[in-house]
């Protein structure tokens, strides 16, 4: 089983993190994984993303052509990597950012109103935590009970208080699946 | 971990307490790694005013017989090569990271392996090689780092690691090594340092000056002894899927980890194909291309640059089989597709 992630979107968004804690927790699992960011003159508010990839076998290649799961946070991304996406995979759309729908109808769209959610706990910037708690609980490519101790390892010690917060976005985030389930 | 935090993680274990850089994108993360590390641990991290002077500190604190490193990226390197050949005429043995970058020029930052050329033939003025390797994991980046030094140190000589871009910023796990190399043992044995005699032996000289041709040429042609043996002993490969391939992919580094994935898929299909991954490029792996040209009916190299490598397969293998190229350039990076596409349209031809 190989599960390959892009999460794209606007510098700043937490992109890069919420993939480091993804491919963190696959890590605790046992899991072989990789990582890679794009990387170039991007900055706050440029565009952005990383490739997750977590695989019972050793990866290959860390590039990520046809992602079997797409985390969009904002229009370029999508209008971008909505066509690479494997048949049959996930796009989950902040959907308080992107306006418009996805066009593919072989893949299964995830609309969350994250930045929304995220606001409403006070913490617009963690969005992109509530979008991974989605994914987590969606397709359980990591087990969720293993995030609280990916979180923690992937926090830097200078944001340690930061740590219970980021924990709840992700649990908004897998309330809402369940809630979206039940 | 990230794979350039790996080879500084590497270098700082296996004993190395001098780290002279200056900042380059893709690589950047070393020089953060070491500025971070090495006052805690009683080393040196200096941010020195150029590459130039970079280089020069490492042949400094190389003449004790410390390990020291310097990292930088593809125009950087350019830089550094007045300094890598000093090195290599005074014989001393020092680590020089390259994690490249498009060129020529400033060219951009996205990944290359276009510096081949520049560090297979001899990254400088004169006669002279470095030991080059090229890693194609995370894992690889540290495991090489020490290699580096240790075959530099046995054969006193610069040691390159030769990555690209990618290898630099992506993370995988990593298990490094449990016990450190204790920096003060790795000056043990070392009879030629300029450590002070302490008025009980002669001096020592440390130099690449030799007014007089014929010892020059003496140290030269003693010089390309010890390539030889390097070559003889030290040449690393990695053969992938080679037993019964009638397609043999080339290639190193990130373009190494694109090609497996379109081995896997072309496999599935039924072409036979595999793969020689080269981790010393200098000394290239000749002898296993060489006999994989009994076997295969085509080579195919992959690589981020016009087709460098090419050259050296087709010179190992005496062009018994063609060597087809399937290479990106300028930062761009094949997918795992056009790779595939590449290995189908040989196997079409042999039908």
């Amino acid at each position: 089983m190989t599960t390959r992630t892009i999460m794209a979107g606007f510098g700043g968004q937490g992109l890069l993190f919420s993939g480091k804690v993804l491919a963190y927790a696959g890590l605790l699992e046992g899991k072989e994984l990789s990582w890679l960011p794009s990387y170039g003159p991007e900055m706050r508010g440029g565009t952005c993303n990383c490739s997750v990839i977590i695989s019972d076998e050793p990866v290959g290649s860390p590039i990520v052509t046809h992602p079997d799961i797409l985390m969009v946070m904002n229009e370029p991304s999508l209008d971008k990597f909505e066509p690479a996406v494997a048949p049959g995979g996930f796009i989950f759309v902040d959907s308080s950012l992107v306006t418009r729908g996805v066009s593919r109808t072989d893949v299964q769209t995830v609309g969350i109103p994250a930045t929304r959610m995220a606001r409403e706990m006070g913490a617009v910037s963690l969005a992109n935590m509530i979008l991974l708690g989605a994914i987590v609980a969606k397709l359980g490519c990591v087990r969720t009970d293993t995030m609280p101790a990916a979180l923690k390892h992937t926090i830097s010690a200078r944001k340690a208080d930061l740590l219970d917060l980021n924990l709840k976005a992700v649990e908004t985030g897998m309330r809402f699946i369940k809630g979206e389930q039940t | 971990m990230k794979g350039n935090e790996a080879i500084a993680e590497a270098a700082i274990r296996c004993g190395c307490r001098h780290y002279f850089g200056y900042p380059i994108t893709p690589q950047t993360e070393i020089a953060a790694y070491m500025a971070k590390r090495m006052p805690k641990i009683g080393g040196t991290f200096l941010q020195a005013e150029s590459e130039i002077a970079a280089i020069n500190m490492v042949y400094g604190a190389a003449c004790t017989g410390r390990r020291a490193m310097t990292s930088s990226s593809s125009p950087g390197i350019s830089l550094k090569a007045e300094g890598i050949s000093y090195l290599a005429g005074a014989d001393l043995p020092a680590l020089i990271v390259n994690v490249q970058r498009g060129g020529p020029g400033l060219g951009g930052i996205q990944p290359s392996q276009s510096d081949y050329f520049f560090a297979t033939r001899g990254p400088g003025h004169g006669d002279f090689h470095v030991i080059v390797l090229a890693p194609a994991s995370v894992q690889e980046m540290a495991d090489l780092t020490r290699c580096a030094f240790e075959l530099a140190e046995k054969y006193r000589m610069p040691a390159m690691l030769l990555a690209d871009g990618t290898m630099g910023q992506m993370m995988e796990p990593v298990v490094l090594p449990e016990e450190a190399v204790d920096p003060d043992d790795v000056m043990k044995g070392k009879t030629w340092t300029t450590t002070g005699t302490g008025m009980k032996r002669p001096h020592n000289i440390v130099n690449s000056l030799y007014l007089k041709p014929d010892e020059l040429e003496k140290t030269n042609l003693e010089r390309f002894k010890r390539y030889e043996r390097l070559a003889a002993e030290e040449t690393r490969w990695e053969e992938y899927m080679m037993d019964d391939a009638e397609i043999c992919v080339v290639s190193v580094g990130i373009t190494a980890r694109v090609s497996k994935n379109a081995i896997v898929e072309c496999r599935r299909r039924g072409v036979k194909v595999g793969m020689i991954r080269p981790i010393t490029l200098y000394p290239f792996p000749s002898a296993p291309i060489e006999a994989a040209a009994a076997k295969v009916r085509c080579f195919l190299t992959v690589e981020l640059n016009m087709g460098q490598m090419s050259e050296d397969v087709a010179l190992a293998e005496k062009c018994a089989r063609p060597v087809r190229k399937c290479n990106r350039v300028g930062g761009m990076i094949p997918s795992a597709d056009e790779v595939a596409a590449a290995i189908d349209r040989i196997a079409k031809e042999g039908r």
